[in-house]
């Protein structure tokens, strides 16, 4: 029974893991296009969410801004969005999102070190966290896009026919993981066999030889941001269907971290693969030795885990060796 | 020349200083961070409450009451730093919201002879006034809560919890763990099982917690937890079939944020809580003409009878009272902390005084004296209808069992007074 009680947190851990890599994925895209570690990826994930959730109700953006200015209670255009439609149309805010911040940040800081595109990005997750609040306010959101939740009584059945011992499977997990296949499937294919992913990752390997080449490096930075905004959406949905829309989901940053120092930043199976290791890795820990430290160590055990990996392979499982001569 | 000049200077100085004439309750609170969700709400329902006071009755005793507003994004070093900006505006008492907040500003506070008033949170021992001369946590503490929690299972079980298994899961930081060493005693005492489970903050990921409950198949599951912590929790609860009416939350854990994006499967899940909720209370129907409509609410009055918000209200409400008996003791409007200190001593909400305030029954009976600093401890039930949206009541005030509480409080008062070298009074 110890056998196949392991075993079912050792599923839940790669499930778990998909979750972290969904974050993890926003990531690697802006990194393998520009160089540029995106310390706002968690906070476009909390805002894209924020947004979908404002299209669904129906709300009034800048609600409270509207009420204070004109002395009017508005909060509601009284209709709401079908999830579907909605999702399309917070993706679009996305896209728009993306053509912002190349306009108003990006394009200004074109050849500048890695590290002041860092800077404004950090910059950047501190005004959206902020534009988040004052476009759909700061109350703790519930998110519903039809996605089910909840044990799999079909894998609890199967299992415990088979095996005596009914697993636990989230089924919300169960899509995670689907979607994450598909999304993973679909970016592989486009940057290996579209044009535009090709250039993508011309532009990841030099800026200034991309644009000697015709390469418009604004509307490639463009597509980027607008993808991760995409995949930001996806991980906003799957993390606000499980606890909510609140600020705590622009955390799950956190948790994306330790995966890509194990996976490398600019592999996307290694963002997927690293989800997988860092889930499977502190769900076991914690159940074989958590209880002897006293618990609650996942958060910690992931860096431990990444860490370990990184003295062997600094670059990660999947990330490409950097080999400077000089 | 001189004159002119000595006219203009003293001219700023006083535009510059603050009106020393009004009684300063600094709000330490926080709208942003993790925690701004549940933070925003009881931060309105504490200013709303003195600006009640204020527009209705022209303050307290005369005095109006200012409510400086210092974010401290729930950050125990934000928490200091705005301790110390708004120390010096004549603050009288401080109400953080915060447990780690509150251990940093306890030998702070005694230094400065500030008032801090923590209810329902902060240092559980601070309810011995002998060494904690400061500090006040009426109506309950968290021992409190947890002995209020175990009495109403023993009622639920005919006054036996002999065999059963209890899971705690809780916040693991200095909040979350408050209760374990009362669940414990309680434990020995009653003959149930305690296993401990703590989930590091802010708590997205519960999945490991939730498979040992599963697995473990406890009776019962109490919950310290906060901010998104709760919403996974009630959520993976639901998630594993673990039956609601089962699942008991400490009073931060009973707000309708928690519950709310859960859906239909939070319905049945209980809380502590020692104060009302909704806005079935005679105050309200002032709060609205004073407050919300002439547009003065905090956020335009949005959260007006939510949990928090009325939480919030409530510690506005005993800080109210606790000024007005100090007006009377000193016999002047004007108080100083010390004097607020020795307000807070001879405190008695009567329910005949709450009623009169307009909340009647909203809370249990606050007595307090130079060594209770923490009141009765009665704290009640509420259970929680997803259909409906809303919390009802579903026990009376329940006194904690004092016989396991009392020796636990002074032993560890006892070993804070030698360690930071107090002599014990009253």
């Amino acid at each position: 029974m110890e056998f196949l009680y392991a075993s079912e947190i050792l599923l839940n851990g790669l499930m778990a893991g998909v979750m972290y890599a969904l974050v993890a994925l926003g990531f690697v895209l802006i990194y393998k296009a520009s160089g540029v570690f995106n310390y706002a990826q968690g906070v476009m994930a909390l805002f894209a969410a924020m947004t979908l959730v404002g299209i669904m109700e129906g709300r009034v953006p800048f609600a409270h801004l509207i009420n204070a200015a004109f002395g009017v209670h508005v909060s509601s255009f009284g209709w709401t969005v079908p999830g579907l439609l909605a999702i399309l149309l917070t993706a679009l805010v996305m896209v728009g999102l993306a053509i912002v911040i190349e306009k108003l940040v990006l394009k200004h800081l074109v050849g500048q070190e890695p590290i002041i595109l860092f800077m404004a990005t950090i910059g950047l997750a501190w005004f959206l966290e902020g534009l988040g609040d004052v476009m759909w306010g700061a109350d703790v959101k519930m998110l519903d896009v039809g996605l089910p939740q909840g044990i799999s009584e079909t894998v609890e059945t199967a299992t415990n026919n088979w095996l005596g011992y009914g697993f636990f499977i989230d089924r919300l997990d169960i899509w995670a993981t689907v979607i994450a296949a598909a999304l993973v499937a679909a970016l592989v294919g486009f940057s290996q066999y579209t044009k535009q992913g090709r250039a993508m990752r011309a532009v990841a390997d030099d800026h200034q030889a991309a644009l000697s080449v015709g390469i418009s490096l604004r509307f490639i930075w463009i597509m980027v941001w607008s993808i991760a905004g995409f995949v930001a959406l996806v991980a906003g949905i799957m993390w606000g269907t499980k606890s909510g829309v609140q600020f705590s989901l622009s955390l799950i940053a956190l948790k994306a971290l330790p995966v890509l120092m194990l996976g490398g930043f600019t592999s996307i199976p290694g963002a997927i693969v690293g989800g997988l290791i860092i889930g499977m890795g502190e769900k076991l820990f914690e159940y074989f030795i958590g209880p002897m430290v006293g618990g609650a160590t996942e958060n910690w055990f992931a860096y431990v885990l990444a860490l370990i990996f990184l003295v062997f392979r600094p670059q990660g499982l999947f990330g490409e060796r950097i080999i400077e001569r000089v | 020349m001189k004159l002119k000049l000595a006219t203009v200077a003293l001219g700023a100085v006083m535009a510059a200083a603050p009106a020393m004439a009004d009684l300063v309750v600094p709000n330490l609170s926080y709208r942003t961070g993790p925690y701004g969700a549940n933070g925003t709400q009881y931060a309105d329902g504490f200013n709303d409450y003195f600006t009640l006071l204020n527009e209705r009755d022209g303050g307290i005793g005369g005095e109006k009451v200012r409510t400086p507003e210092c974010e401290t994004a729930y950050n125990t070093e934000k928490g200091v730093e705005c301790y110390e900006a708004t120390k010096g505006d004549g603050a009288l008492v401080y109400n953080p919201l915060s447990t780690g907040i509150t251990y940093q500003l306890i030998p702070k506070v005694s230094v400065d002879q500030k008032v801090l008033y923590t209810p329902g949170y902060g240092r559980t021992s601070a309810k011995n006034g002998k060494v904690f001369e400061w500090i006040f946590n009426a109506p309950a503490n968290y021992w409190d809560g947890a002995s209020v929690a175990i009495k109403y299972l023993l009622d639920q079980n005919g006054g036996d919890l002999n065999g059963k298994k209890i899971a705690l899961v809780y916040h693991n930081s200095a909040y979350g763990k408050e209760p374990i060493r009362t669940l414990q005693d309680l434990s020995a005492k009653h003959g149930f099982t305690l296993t401990e489970l703590p989930v590091d903050p802010p708590g997205q990921e519960q999945k490991s917690q939730w498979l040992q409950i599963r697995r473990d198949k406890p009776d019962y599951v109490i919950m310290w937890g906060w901010g998104v912590m709760n919403q996974a929790a009630i959520q993976e609860a639901a998630n594993i079939r673990f039956p609601m009416e089962n699942f008991i939350g400490v009073w931060w854990s009973g707000s309708e944020v928690d519950v709310l994006p859960v859906g239909a499967a939070a319905h049945g899940y209980k809380s502590l809580t020692f104060n009302g909720v909704g806005t079935d209370y005679p105050l309200y129907d002032d709060m609205q003409k004073y407050v919300v409509e002439p547009g003065k609410a905090s956020q335009g009055g949005q959260f007006v009878g939510s949990s928090l918000y009325s939480r919030g209200m409530y510690a506005a409400v005993v800080i109210a009272e606790a000024i007005r008996k100090a007006q009377e003791l000193a016999g002047t409007a004007q108080i100083t902390a010390p004097q607020l200190r020795d307000g807070f001593e001879a405190l008695d909400i009567t329910p005949e005084r709450l009623a009169e305030i307009g909340l009647p029954d909203f809370g249990p009976e606050i007595k307090m004296s130079c060594d209770n600093h923490g009141g009765s401890g009665m704290a009640r039930l509420q259970q929680w209808d997803a259909e409906a949206k809303k919390w009802s009541l579903i026990t009376e005030f329940t006194a904690p069992d004092q016989e396991v509480l009392d020796p636990l409080i002074v032993e560890d008062s006892e070993a804070y007074a030698k360690e930071a070298g107090i002599s014990p009074r009253c």
